[in-house]
């Protein structure tokens, strides 16, 4: 694998059978990922950008091909092996927030690093950092309720980010925001990117939204059918 | 913030129902216990150490037959015996009481010391009690009931003899295991019912523990093919069979604590099952962000097992103190005289309690084993 290389997917097929029919979401897609990228997939519903998303981040596996992340085929690794390399690898950025909503904003973003053993000082160190990244130091005491949608979405990824993972990924981010609100959170997407070792990829409808990465893929009933430089 | 601290705001997240599930816990373990005490009450014998000493002799036949008064000659006579009282119901009618909250037994006042050794009662009190073939004694908690003193007179209308019974309290007694009784003379019951010359049943003592079941098995011989026929065995053999006539009510107490435990089971699984469904969402992110199943399956036990235990301290925990501070003799106009919550009742029901909470985590359990992550997301979105 070259230096630059984060992500390579090789011949990836995805088939999903749904009664009698089998449905093909993912139809042999090639592709490399490089470190520092900001990646979007776009295409319509059903094209299987999400589901290659997910692939990448680990939560489906594939019916067939290889999927590389650094040294790693993650097709290979069993359940608890995926758990803990999602653990320290993987940020995730979802459409609508999934932040747990009995906990605060500072407990949301504290939630991945109680799997890491770290001691109680560390981890809130670390918090307040990520926290202090999305520019929501102050709102750390808050419930997701008694924040915006646009808050609520720059906790989770002050949560993606909490661990220190390679790779970010975001489905559909900014699918809940106002204009304003997306903004902010796709610009904090870009500022990780261009930080240069941390890779985003993102799925998203939206033409503007893709404007803010550095490489778009356009993905029709399972295939790749176009890519572009966006920066 | 800590994984217990996590498990805790999760659980009490929808606080009218966590609250609802610990009190169906809480009143399900109450009742259950409720009905082993009951259980306990009803079919174990009372015991105290002279118990293990005493023999009782009454018709083979069955206890409503009556024995021939002669017969304590002979019993006195058989090696072994220590002391021989007869011990006869009256079942008399006390005031306009349907049923009295006291029995009362015809006996030889001599011999209430040698035979029921843990009676106490002040010797000048006996000594009346003796001299006085009208008198009777009482127990203290019959006393305490109708503020009996001594001095004072009891009617009793005889309604299984064919006497009625007029007694002058001589003294008052505690230290048995049922200390409500009113005993007294066997002749005056006796001579106010025509001089039949019939007991009950006879009470022995044998010299020693070992030679008790030697004394059972002598009493037994010695009237094997007479016209009265005996059957002496233990106190405690004499006490469980009376405790037979109550029927089945062992079987019934045990189908109602198993309904009691079946729906107890179905409300926690059932609780558990809907709190984890609408937290599928949440689970899938929590898997997603690195959470294995074993772990997620710790924070479902632990949270159904602490709604069980939050449950069975209430429940178990009320049912103490409420039995310890009541007077159970009063509330059961005289039926019980003790209702103990014993270490191994209140241990049964932590236990039903401990198995609660890993039968109620099951079903989500297995439905989140079988979610993934996509499932789950899929579910939120």
């Amino acid at each position: 694998m070259e230096k630059d290389v984060v992500v390579r997917i090789q011949n990836l097929t995805k088939i999903y059978r749904q009664g009698e029919i089998n449905v093909t979401a993912l139809d042999n897609v090639t592709l490399d990922i490089a470190r520092g990228e900001f990646l979007t997939l776009m295409g319509p519903s059903g094209s299987g950008k999400s589901t290659l998303l997910h692939i990448i981040a680990g939560i489906d596996r594939p019916t067939s091909g290889k999927c590389h992340i650094e040294s790693i085929d993650v097709t290979r690794l069993n359940e608890s092996q995926l758990a803990d390399w999602r653990n320290q690898n993987v940020g995730f950025v979802f459409q609508s927030f999934n932040l747990i909503p009995v906990l605060t904003a500072f407990e949301n973003v504290e939630l991945p690093l109680l799997l890491t053993g770290l001691s109680g000082k560390r981890r809130r160190e670390q918090v307040k950092v990520a926290l202090e990244m999305v520019g929501l130091a102050d709102r750390a005491g808050h419930l997701p309720r008694q924040m915006s949608g646009g808050q609520e979405q720059r906790v989770a990824i002050a949560r993606a980010l909490v661990t220190d993972p390679r790779l970010v990924v975001a489905d559909e981010p900014t699918g809940n925001l106002d204009a304003n609100s997306a903004n902010e959170v796709l610009g904090i997407l870009q500022t990780l990117a261009k930080g240069g070792d941390k890779t985003v990829i993102m799925v998203t409808h939206d033409p503007k939204a893709a404007a803010f990465g550095s490489r778009s893929i356009h993905l029709e009933k399972g295939e790749l059918i176009r890519e572009e430089m966006t920066q | 913030m800590t994984i217990g601290t996590f498990i805790v705001k999760n659980a009490l997240r929808n606080k009218r129902r966590a609250l609802l599930s610990i009190l169906s816990v809480a009143v399900s373990l109450f009742l259950l216990v409720t009905l082993l005490v009951l259980l306990r009450e009803l079919t174990t014998p009372m015991e105290d150490a002279d118990a293990a000493m005493r023999i009782a002799v009454r018709h083979r036949v069955s206890l409503a037959n009556t024995l021939p008064y002669r017969q304590r000659g002979v019993i006195e006579r058989i090696p072994g015996v220590a002391a021989i009282t007869p011990f006869t119901f009256f079942g008399g009618k006390f005031r306009n009481e349907e049923i009295p909250s006291f029995a009362q037994f015809a006996m030889d006042p001599i011999q209430l010391t040698n035979v029921f050794g843990e009676a106490k009662l002040p010797l000048d009190q006996l000594n009346n009690w003796i001299a006085d073939r009208s008198s009777c004694i009482i127990g203290i908690e019959t006393a305490k009931r109708y503020e009996f003193k001594i001095g004072d007179k009891i009617k009793l209308a005889g309604t299984i003899w064919p006497a009625d019974l007029e007694l002058k309290i001589a003294g008052i007694y505690k230290g048995t295991p049922d200390d409500r009784n009113v005993l007294f003379h066997h002749d005056y019951m006796d001579e106010a019912c025509g001089r039949q010359g019939i007991v009950g049943t006879w009470w022995v003592r044998a010299k020693s523990l070992e030679e008790v079941p030697l004394v059972v098995e002598r009493i037994n011989k010695e009237f094997h093919n007479t016209s009265a026929e005996v059957l002496a065995e233990t106190e405690r053999s004499f006490v469980l069979g009376f405790i037979s006539m109550w029927g089945n009510i062992k079987v019934l107490i045990g189908a109602i604590c198993s309904v009691v435990v079946f729906s107890l089971i179905l409300v926690t699984a059932s609780t558990m099952s809907m709190a984890i469904r609408e937290r599928f969402r949440e689970l899938a992110i929590l898997k997603a962000l690195g959470f294995r199943r074993h772990e997620l399956f710790a924070f479902i036990l632990a949270e159904s097992f602490g709604f069980a235990f939050a449950g069975a301290i209430i429940g178990i925990g009320g049912a103490w103190l409420l039995f310890s501070n009541i007077n159970i003799t009063a509330v059961t106009k005289g039926m019980f005289v003790a209702f103990e919550l014993t270490p191994r009742i209140m241990a049964t029901g932590f236990g039903v309690g401990a198995i609660l909470g890993i039968i109620g985590s099951v079903v989500p359990t297995i439905s989140m084993a079988r979610m993934s992550v996509i499932q789950g997301l899929k579910t939120l979105d």
